[in-house]
């Protein structure tokens, strides 16, 4: 059975000053996975995410989303950063930065009012952070910042989610809340895609997984894909020393 | 004080006073407001290295118009500051020095550039050059109606673009990637941002003067973000810090011969933000020391409560009195303890002896749980 | 040449040589702007100095003016410790604020103190070789020449016994320390002298101008080279000449000498910075144009070999699976031709046995992340380069 494909990756290159860090990547995500990206440090996990957001630009290849170029499927996609990229010392609340993943479907100018702000407050719910709505950012937890950007991002309600280790630097109860709600998007039919360092829980967590490592090694379900073969072509031939470290 | 009065009843009365004073709250607003996009994008220093980086612009305009005219000196001023930002960014991405040192250097060698021009000027024999002093550290009282209203003009052209696209200002100032996946030019608003920043910057180059420029973006702004967590009203309260420093240190110094009104612009700046940094209740270093040392007497009381409390546990009755001295094994503990525990009601001394009341035996109860929870 | 002078010459160049050496290690340990906050931020401490001493080349003046400097260096670091604001607003902060009040101080007592802004802004360079060190009737010659003697000998004794030191601070701090070189003994030590010098360099240069001294032959000797030996004397032998040909200038200009010194090092900055032969701009945009085909036809190497397909590797469909423009893919395909890295059989290309070993060759590179290796590889495969 062929599934639709949510996300599809061209023979992709991508350079940073003109050395590659991502070579000629060819990817199909299908829809309604949810899917680990693998791989060692410098692999360029986070790099493949944000070539396909457009935030970096590749020197080659393309990048479809449902058959379409990324800039005419914005509000189909969300994006949850890693979260030591922002200034968390910022002036703003929690619910300030849930209403954020509203502003992409309002467009420039127009404010978030009342439907946009009761769509944050359900996404603080879910993520379990209501509580906390009118906390000044600093003063969470490192989980607690993870939910608040995750729930940004269920606040887009899109089709695709793309997430940069949201499980870095957090505590088990997040882990777990956070886990629970990527498996609930994905019975709704959502595709997810995490960029993941936790060899260990991949099995549990995910039931796809891309191997990447400057190329692509292997792609596919976990269940028939995540073994010893593709790990060691991943991170070497010492893989579970690496891990460990 | 009294000469404060009276200088609050000039403005009132007197046209020119009046004039300077509006237009050195305008300035000081604006850059206020501006200074905090500045200070929260990590750009603080830049301001500093266009503003001096401005000062040839200065020299070059005057030396090809030989005009006094306010506004062609600010448009060279404008174009010099602009290069000296461009040029920064360029050798910061282009080699390997770092933006410390682009900054330091386009800073001090466009300045030395400045200075060398001004005094070659000073001995020219026809030039007026009287005019060019006060953009080293600003003279407001040789601001014109004109300069006023230019000011005013631009204040509201900011505020205007600053309101309309203020939810994506302050996406992009939080999280610059995130505003890219959500479709919004962020080249557009870094432009529009920026100019605003450099535009801010030459304006108060005449009130404030070129050397200490930077320090009316920054310190309202710095001083400003202790006192709320909120973007919008750090935004006014700066506004506000701003255009006190600007009305107070121009009343200052216009008291005082000899003075000009940049530094004492700057130092008003200072002290607002000496004391932000200080009483501000949230995050004031007064306040938090207070909070941190309540917290550890809370701490020590505490740990002496439990350590009663795993003797008490061991008799059948808790108001079994026990001698104080087998508290002495105990490091935290000291007479001023137990007399403090003894007003909070948890403990009850008699004579030589202490037992714990039924509170004190509860709290300590739930001291211990809490202790136990937190460990797993 | 009077020798007024040559005096003048001589003082600005031994200030320069002061500046410089200092400079290359705030460079380097990315602290430029700490000599940038440390130069406005002593005016305060020299002013009082002035009133105690009222001798602007006093010890007492020096030391006092140097202890403000270091005090500013301090609250820097505590003001960036309670993180209320950022880094770099904590500098931006305190050295308006100390310049101001050394300002005021200044127009403040305009009348009884001998010390002027623009002596402030520009030094007093010019008048140097008239104030003289006398004593028992004995002229000793100018006093500053003394004072900037003394800061650079007592600065040279210091490099040359703590090299090592200094050294292996500056590019591996974590070795230092386990070492045993406390790293903040040599950053305090680095503070120290730099606003000693700073002091010093205050009466030849003024305050803002000093930064120019101390940052400007450091950056631009760090674009010529990254030998720490070979950037100090580079460093100094900048700062000689700027102070030198800057004299010069001022002359024939009947301008600031200050001025004039940072002029010309800022001229030599902007050549070095379009020249340099390894991280000038021209040579860097030639690099990187090149460095940018060669990437692309790695990539375009790399697609061939992983897909077998024909209509993969059809030329007219090249285009669109690349996603190049037309002109990008025909300079690509032509280079690829001319290095015998491909053949092309009726429209459908294919590598060559060259080229399957050297795509082959640079994978294995890559992923191993080995830039030089792979500058080694190009030189060694291509006949023509990008």
């Amino acid at each position: 059975m062929e599934k639709e494909v949510a996300v599809a990756i061209d023979d992709l290159t991508v350079a940073y000053n003109y050395k590659p860090v991502l070579w000629d990547i060819d990817l199909a995500i299908p829809k309604g996975v949810l899917m680990a990206i693998v791989g060692p440090n410098g692999a360029g996990k986070s790099t493949l995410i944000k070539s396909i957001l457009g935030i970096i630009k590749p020197i080659a290849g393309s990048v479809t989303v449902f058959g379409k170029p990324y800039t005419k499927q914005r509000k189909k996609v969300a994006y949850v950063p890693q979260k030591g990229s922002v200034d968390w010392d910022f002036p703003t609340t929690a619910l300030d930065v849930v209403l954020m993943g509203t502003y992409g479907s309002l467009g420039w100018i127009k404010r978030p009012g009342k439907t946009q702000k009761k769509a944050a407050l359900e996404a603080l719910e879910k993520v379990g952070m209501l509580p906390f709505k009118n906390r000044q950012i600093s003063q969470l937890s490192g989980g607690q910042q993870q939910r608040i950007f995750l729930a940004r991002a269920l606040v887009q309600n899109a089709e695709i989610y793309f997430m940069d280790e949201p499980f870095q630097g957090v505590d088990a109860t997040t882990e777990k809340a956070i886990i629970n709600i990527l498996k609930a998007l994905r019975k709704a039919g959502k595709t997810v895609v995490v960029v993941h360092h936790d060899l260990q829980t991949v099995p549990e967590y995910f039931d796809w997984v891309t191997f990447l490592n400057v190329k692509k090694i292997a792609t596919g379900p976990v269940k028939d894909i995540f073994n010893n073969e593709n790990l060691i072509k991943t991170y070497g031939i010492n893989y579970q020393v690496s891990i460990q470290e | 004080m009294i000469d404060l009065v009276d200088y609050i009843e000039q403005i009132f009365s007197d046209y020119t006073f009046r004039t300077i004073s509006i237009g050195t709250a305008v300035l000081g607003a604006v850059c206020g407001m501006l200074g905090c996009f500045a200070v929260l994008r990590k750009q603080s220093l830049l301001g500093d290295a266009i503003s001096h980086a401005a000062l040839p612009g200065i020299a070059i305009a005057f030396l090809i118009t030989g005009a006094k005219d306010n506004s062609t000196l600010l448009l060279g001023a404008l174009i010099s500051g602009l290069l000296g930002a461009y040029w920064i960014k360029s050798i910061t991405a282009k080699t390997h020095l770092k933006s410390d040192t682009a900054l330091g250097l386009i800073l001090s060698l466009f300045f030395g550039v400045g200075m060398l021009l001004l005094t070659f000027i000073q001995k020219q024999p026809n030039a007026n050059q009287a005019g060019l002093d006060k953009y080293l550290f600003g003279q407001a009282a040789t601001l014109l109606e004109k300069d006023i209203w230019l000011m005013i003009f631009v204040t509201v052209i900011c505020l205007l673009v600053l309101l309309l696209f203020w939810k994506e200002f302050k996406l992009l100032l939080f999280d610059a990637d995130y505003t890219k996946t959500l479709g919004f030019n962020i080249k557009l608003l870094d432009v529009l941002i920026t100019s605003f920043i450099v535009i801010a910057i030459i304006l108060g180059l005449q009130t404030v003067g070129v050397v200490l420029m930077s320090a009316l973006l920054l310190a309202p702004a710095a001083a400003a973000r202790q006192w709320t967590n909120s973007l919008g009203v750090m935004v006014v309260i700066a506004g506000v810090f701003g255009a006190l420093s600007g009305v107070l240190g121009t009343g200052i110094s216009a008291m005082q011969s000899n003075l000009s009104t940049g530094p004492v612009i700057v130092l008003v700046a200072s002290v607002i933000v000496l004391i932000s940094f200080v009483f501000s209740p949230s995050r004031g270093l007064l306040f938090k020391e207070i909070r941190f040392r309540k917290n550890r007497n809370d701490i020590k009381l505490h740990k002496t409560l439990a350590f009663m409390y795993d003797i008490a546990k061991s008799h059948e009755n808790i108001s079994h009195p026990h001698t104080i001295k087998i508290l002495n094994n105990f490091q935290g503990y000291t007479k001023k303890s137990l007399y403090k525990l003894e007003q909070e009601g948890l403990i009850k001394i008699d004579g030589a002896n202490w037992y714990l009341t039924e509170e004190g035996f509860y709290k300590a109860k739930n001291l211990y749980n809490q202790n136990v929870s937190l460990d797993d | 040449m009077t020798s007024a002078q040559i005096v003048i010459q001589l003082i600005a160049s031994l200030t320069a040589i002061a500046c410089a050496i200092p400079g290359v290690f705030l460079v380097l340990r990315k602290m430029a702007l700490i000599s940038d906050a440390i130069s406005h931020a002593i005016l305060p401490g020299i002013v009082v100095g002035f009133f105690i001493t009222h001798d602007m080349s006093s010890p007492v003046l020096i030391i006092l003016a140097a202890l403000t400097g270091i005090l500013t260096v301090f609250l820097v670091e505590f003001i960036q410790k309670t993180g209320l604001v950022k880094e770099d607003t904590a500098i931006g902060l305190i050295f308006p604020a100390l310049f101001s009040i050394g300002v005021i101080l200044i127009a403040k007592n305009a009348n009884d103190v001998h010390l002027d802004i623009d002596a402030v802004l520009l030094g007093e360079l010019a008048f140097a070789p008239f104030d003289r060190v006398v004593y028992n009737g004995i002229d000793f010659g100018p006093k500053a020449l003394w004072v900037i003697g003394s800061i650079l000998s007592a600065i040279l004794i210091l490099l040359v016994a703590f090299f090592k030191e200094i050294k292996l601070s500056t590019f591996d701090v974590g070795l230092a320390s386990a070492l045993g070189f406390s790293p903040a003994i040599l950053h305090y030590g680095l503070m120290t002298v730099a606003s000693v010098t700073t002091v010093g360099a205050f009466d030849a240069v003024g305050a803002i101008l000093v930064v120019a001294l101390t940052i400007a032959p450091a950056a631009t000797a760090y674009l010529l080279t990254k030998d720490l030996k070979k950037m100090l004397f580079l460093a100094v032998g900048f700062g000689i000449f700027s102070s030198i040909s800057g004299y010069w200038l001022a002359h024939n200009l009947d301008a600031s000498i200050a001025g004039s010194i940072a002029t010309i090092l800022g001229v030599l900055f902007l050549l070095v910075y379009l020249f340099a032969p390894k991280s000038g701009m021209i040579s860097v945009a030639y690099k990187q144009q090149r460095q940018k085909i060669e990437v692309l036809l790695l990539t375009f190497l790399l697609h061939l070999r992983n897909h077998k397909e024909k209509e993969e590797r059809h030329i007219n469909h090249l285009n669109e699976h690349i996603n190049w423009k037309k002109s990008q893919s025909k300079k690509v395909l032509d280079l690829a031709l001319k290095n015998n890295m491909i053949e092309v059989n009726a429209n459908v290309v294919a590598l060559t046995d060259k080229g399957k070993v050297f795509t082959e060759n640079a994978i294995n590179y890559i992923t191993a992340g080995s830039e030089e290796a792979i500058e080694e590889m190009k030189k060694e495969f291509f006949l023509f380069r990008g």
